[in-house]
């Protein structure tokens, strides 16, 4: 299908709940065939926005546009979601919950295929309802796929996922992405959002407060990087060392854009460098600069 | 498409329902042990005093008063005859007696022990007000076997399990489909509300039939008990109640989001059809106000049409007034309910 224009654009989106504005006027549009994070921490509005999106709230106000119109029955069929939270029926196996989602949509994916790509061949006959988290969420992957969309929305899916399994699970919306399907992903894990996002944007509060690519919002906030150090190791009082330090989770960092000089310095304090660490900055720490809080708190 | 989607709903449904071997043992358990229960409770046939005679017409002549006058006898006047004929050929009176002029007719049952000893006592009476004369009386012979209590209540408790199959199953399933975020996620699929209960509604069907016709069929065999009127018929009552019942659940399921509050909600609704949709005992001779509720309960309606073709065999004709007040009741209720209806 020729496309001119964004595949996905939000206008202005605003949702109050008593007492809170969820969402505070977010915009943005999305390009065919990128994988678009949603990052911020818990509260931020990230899952209200997407669920607006999806069609599950309506908003106050705003404008949602699905190649370029407002969303109408098309939309359910070619977009796929996977919730933050999702039970499934009970009694259930995976192979039959697959087919019951199956059923429900005209169009869509052989299951076969779709079984391979998400792995799921080791499990297909246990009760859905009985996965381990990482089977879990490559089932809630399948069946958002299932109907074969254009755009699908992963809310938080790696979350409570042991590492190995959120690496697994990285790969496959990696392919996901190769084989040409537009992602929209909310995560609080900035690592998460590096690793797979073309293109980002940054929620607090209920509001977008930066947005671009990884790289570009990096180096547009910082051109430095940061030193870090266990506390331990760190044998001066800080209020009397000549650089700003910052105490976090038992390390002290240093935030310098002149490497070589912080390096002097800390050895002019008689400061060991053995278990000294160089870090680029992360998104994590754009978080802290643009909000002064950590994003996982 | 629209098939597609209901039969993919319908069929995980039905297996959710089968591998649940609590809900599924509950609904095949229940009944037997009621049933069982009850006929090892009543299965001393209980002495019946006073004898019931049923009068129908005027007595115009003293041979006719006489035969009015016996003691520790409940003479109870009718207004069908051929209700009364019935209920003679059922035990439920032992004699029949119709005045038309001085004509007398009495009907009696071969199979009642007691219809016998009246029929002695009656032609003593009239020897005894008019000695000599040749009584002008004449002698219908019906029979038939009493309706144990036992056969008498199996459809009430069969009606019982479908109302807590077709209420729990469509009220308290779909409140916990809507708190656990199982309608959310069918939400985000392009299912309409409408399919949802539409398929609720099929998958529902199938297992009440599935469950209740052998449970019946068995258990009506384990009673000696034979469906006077058209099976088929029976089952047409027994698919038109359960649509109404369960299109009752579709009011509870429509938007509650406390499993607590549709569990009080069901209770609420259950019990009152339980007692007053005359389950253990008839509607008959019961107070007017009791009669005029329990009309307004499905499950009376199913119940008094399915005892008309057990017990009675009625037809269509006959029980076509309950079939309209249940698709009545269901139009009301399938209205409110899809009213109502929130996935969230």
């Amino acid at each position: 299908m020729a496309m001119n224009g964004p595949l996905l654009e939000v206008r202005e989106l605003v949702k109050h709940y008593p007492g809170v504005c969820a969402v505070d006027g977010v915009s943005f549009a999305i390009e065919a065939g990128r994988c678009f994070g949603i990052l911020g921490p818990n509260g931020a509005g990230k899952t209200t926005t997407l669920e607006i999106i999806e069609g599950i709230h309506e908003p106050d106000s705003g404008a949602i546009l699905y190649r370029g119109l407002p969303r109408d029955a098309r939309f359910r069929e070619e977009v796929g979601i996977q919730f933050q939270q999702t039970a499934l029926q009970q009694y259930l196996t995976v192979h039959e919950t697959l087919r019951l989602f199956r059923g429900l949509y005209p169009r869509g994916r052989a299951l076969d295929e779709l079984i391979a790509l998400c792995r799921l061949e080791g499990f297909l006959e246990r009760d859905a309802n009985r996965l381990s988290g990482g089977q879990r969420q490559r089932l809630l992957l399948a069946m958002a796929l299932v109907n074969d969309p254009a755009l699908i929305f992963l809310d938080e899916p790696t979350t409570g996922l042991d590492p190995q399994a959120r690496r697994n699970f990285w790969e496959l919306v990696a392919a996901i992405r190769a084989g040409g399907t537009t992602i929209v992903l909310t995560t609080h894990y900035m690592e998460e959002a590096q690793v797979l996002c073309d293109e980002l944007v940054i929620m607090d509060h209920g509001r977008i407060i930066a947005e671009g690519t990884p790289e570009a919002l990096l180096s547009h906030h910082f051109d430095d990087a940061v030193l870090e150090l266990p506390e331990a190791d760190f044998t001066v009082a800080a209020e009397t060392f000549p650089l700003p330090v910052y105490r976090c989770n038992g390390r002290i960092e240093l935030q310098c854009s002149d490497i070589d000089h912080a390096v002097a310095t800390l050895q002019a304090a008689g400061i060991s460098l053995a278990r000294l660490r160089i870090r680029p900055r992360t998104l994590e720490d754009l978080f802290l600069k643009l909000t002064g809080r950590e994003l996982r708190q | 498409m629209r098939l597609r989607r209901l039969y993919a709903l319908v069929v995980a449904r039905n297996k959710e329902f089968t591998r649940d071997r609590h809900a599924l043992g509950w609904n095949l358990l229940f009944p037997l042990v009621v049933v069982i229960g009850l006929a090892f409770a009543f299965s001393e046939e209980s002495e019946r005093m006073p004898w019931k005679v049923a009068v129908h017409g005027e007595a115009a002549t003293p041979a006719q008063e006489a035969l009015l006058g016996l003691r520790h006898v409940d003479y109870l006047p009718v207004d069908e005859l051929e209700r009364a004929v019935r209920s003679v050929e059922r035990h439920r009176v032992d004699l029949l007696l119709a005045f038309d002029g001085v004509q007398t007719r009495y009907w009696s049952n071969d199979d009642n022990p007691a219809a016998y000893l009246l029929e002695r006592a009656l032609l003593a009476a009239l020897a005894e007000a008019a000695p000599g004369q040749v009584p002008e009386l004449q002698r219908a012979q019906v029979s038939g076997a009493q309706v144990s209590y036992v056969q008498w209540v199996l459809p009430g408790v069969l009606a019982v399990n479908i109302m807590f199959s077709a209420l729990y199953g469509i009220g308290f399933v779909t409140v916990r489909y809507r708190k656990n975020g199982v309608l959310k996620r069918l939400r985000a699929t392009p299912l309409r509300a409408s399919d949802f209960l539409l398929a609720q509604l099929l998958s529902r069907i199938w297992l009440i039939v599935l469950v209740s016709v052998p449970l019946f069929a068995g258990m009506a065999w384990f009673l000696g008990l034979a469906v006077e009127g058209s099976p088929w018929l029976l089952l047409l009552v027994l698919l038109v109640g359960t649509f109404s019942l369960i299109a009752m659940g579709m009011i509870v399921a429509a938007r509650l989001v406390s499993e607590e509050l549709a569990d009080g909600l069901l209770n609420l609704i259950s019990w009152p059809m339980m007692l007053l949709s005359g389950v253990w005992f008839s509607l008959e001779g019961a107070h007017p106000a009791m009669q005029a509720l329990a009309a307004l309960l499905p499950l009376t309606h199913m119940l008094e049409a399915a005892r008309g073709i057990i017990f009675d065999g009625h037809g269509l004709l006959e029980i076509a007034p309950h079939l309209a007040a249940l698709v009545l009741m269901t139009a009301l209720f399938l209205a409110v309910g899809a009213r109502l209806f929130r996935w969230e």
